[in-house]
């Protein structure tokens, strides 16, 4: 499924993020982002991996390094989902999903079509009345993921999206994140700090260390997608799932000797 | 049916009951008021009874409807420039941070200065009827554009970022995201604002009124307190309660209207 010949998306180099109390959330990060990947950013909390995610949509600059776009167009062909829903609580489903479109000045009823699919591609058609309120923590997840593909990025950032949610929702948001990805073709990068999901979903884990941020491995997930629930049972699955875990167990041990 | 429809009664009754309680304590203290006054044959001039102050609101209607009106149109005219000028100051404070360093020093002045002291000061340099509505308007100002103020610049920080990262102008960002995000709080403050405008109207009017200017609700009561017309006192007084406890629930009921959907505040706990 990974492209290895085509050229990265975005390419990351020496990037470093110093806050500016003086705390480095980054130091020397290296990474590219292959166009059709799922690229999970795995690591403890405070490790600077949701840093990366708003590095590279532009929401915060390096202060050290370079981030390198393969073409001007994907640097702002992105769509964004947060841990929580985000969603605006005054208004019902259907303009929530038509904010991206209203902010380069689509009119309603010229949206109107591409916020049905989207809300279709999440299961959500018959909701597009209803307001935040009145919806599940997993139902307002899946019409701020249907925001985030209204129009339909190249590249989707996700950041600890599902971390909220009870696990049986969960696996059901992670099978349709992975049947969404195959009939888009979007690129993801997923931000989590659950080793099972990350290897569920991914084509790549990038494995993080904290103080200061940075990548301590890199684990191919090279099964092949679409994948169900049989893939959690696999030995692959257990293998990858060891490995990955062995690794964070490694960025948490390097921690608690500072 | 049966098993759902009886906590919606013990809730209608709960909420009766939130009536009733308070209404029994008020018809009873004005039964032992009006019991007083027929034993002890007290003066209306000393204490007149409810009965005798609820003829007089009859008997004057005539003249204290008329103050009536005039107190209420210096109010909501007072109130509605406190809002225009409270919500376009805080959007000014919002875009522009200097606009906000330059004047709310001056806003938290104005608050603090008691209105009562500013009345008199006013009245020598304009003339009776816009002093009282300057008055009104200085009190009803502050928490209008205090509260839009904290409220445009509460707007939810993922929300401001999807707006970055959706390249949105700061116009956008103030119609689609500021202005509903502060709604809730600036209703807040309307509600407050109201009852204010209220007390620096009849305020202001007490101050103009001994200079001789004036006709509203608080004059009455200044004029009937020389002519020992108490009766008319206490009826003005209770004119002046009641149309303050209608602005409260007018506002009140507005907020439930408008947030009804969204807003915790105006949406009863599930469960």
């Amino acid at each position: 499924m990974t492209n290895a010949i085509a050229p990265p998306i975005v390419r990351l180099r020496g990037v470093g993020k110093t806050f500016a109390n003086g705390t480095i959330a980054l130091e020397g990060l290296d990474l590219d982002v292959r166009s059709g990947e799922f690229l999970s950013l795995l690591g403890p909390s405070g490790c600077g991996k949701s840093t990366v995610l708003r590095m590279i949509a532009g929401l915060a600059s390096p202060s050290a390094g370079s981030i390198d776009w393969s073409d001007a167009q994907s640097r702002s062909d992105l769509g964004y989902v947060f841990q929580d829903s985000t969603l605006m609580p005054w208004t019902s489903v259907f303009n929530n999903v038509w904010l991206p479109l209203r902010l380069s000045g689509l009119s309603k009823a010229d949206a109107a079509t591409r916020i049905e699919e989207a809300l279709s591609l999440v299961g959500l058609s018959g909701f597009a009345k209803s307001y935040p309120r009145e919806l599940s923590g997993g139902m307002k997840m899946r019409v701020s993921i249907a925001r985030a593909l209204v129009l339909r990025p190249r590249l989707l950032l996700m950041d600890e999206p599902f971390a909220a949610l009870d696990e049986i929702t969960r696996f059901k948001l992670n099978n349709d994140l992975l049947r969404l990805k195959a009939e888009l073709g979007t690129t993801v990068i997923f931000v989590t700090h659950s080793v099972y999901e990350s290897v569920y979903l991914s084509s790549r884990i990038a494995v993080f260390a904290s103080r200061p941020g940075r990548i301590i491995d890199t684990i191919d997930i090279d099964a092949p997608y679409p994948r169900n629930e049989d893939f959690r049972h696999s030995a692959l699955y257990a293998e990858r799932s060891r490995a990955a875990s062995t690794a964070l167990m490694s960025a948490i041990a390097a921690e608690d000797h500072l | 049916m049966s098993a759902q429809s009886r906590p919606a009664i013990a809730m209608n009754a709960e909420r009766a009951l939130d009536i009733a309680l308070p209404v029994c304590v008020f018809l009873g203290a004005l039964g032992v008021w009006e019991a007083i006054v027929a034993l002890k044959d007290i003066p209306p001039y000393i204490l007149p009874a409810p009965s005798r102050i609820a003829s007089t609101l009859i008997a004057d209607w005539d003249t204290l409807s008329g103050s009536l009106w005039v107190t209420l149109r210096i109010t909501f005219a007072a109130l509605f420039a406190a809002v225009v000028g409270g919500v376009a100051l805080a959007i000014l404070f919002a875009q522009w941070k200097w606009v906000e360093r330059s004047f709310f020093p001056f806003a938290v002045i104005l608050q603090v200065t008691p209105i009562v002291a500013i009345a008199p000061l006013l009245l020598v340099y304009l003339d009776g009827g816009t002093a009282v509505l300057v008055c009104a308007f200085v009190v009803a100002f502050f928490p209008i554009l205090s509260n839009t103020a904290l409220g445009l610049a509460s707007a939810d920080h993922n929300l401001l970022d999807l707006f970055e990262l959706y390249r949105a102008s700061r116009w956008q960002q103030l119609i689609y995201l500021r202005l509903p995000s502060a709604l809730p709080y600036f209703l807040g403050g309307l509600r407050i604002g109201g009852g204010l405008a209220l007390i620096g109207a009849i305020v202001a009017e007490i101050a103009a009124g001994s200079a001789g200017q004036g006709a509203g609700l608080a004059f009455r009561i200044v004029e009937s307190g020389y002519r020992l017309n108490i009766p008319r006192m206490f009826a003005a007084l209770v004119l002046i309660s009641v149309a303050g406890i209608l602005i409260f629930l007018f506002f009140t009921l507005l907020s439930r209207v408008l947030l009804g959907r969204w807003h915790d505040s105006a949406r009863s706990r599930e469960g």
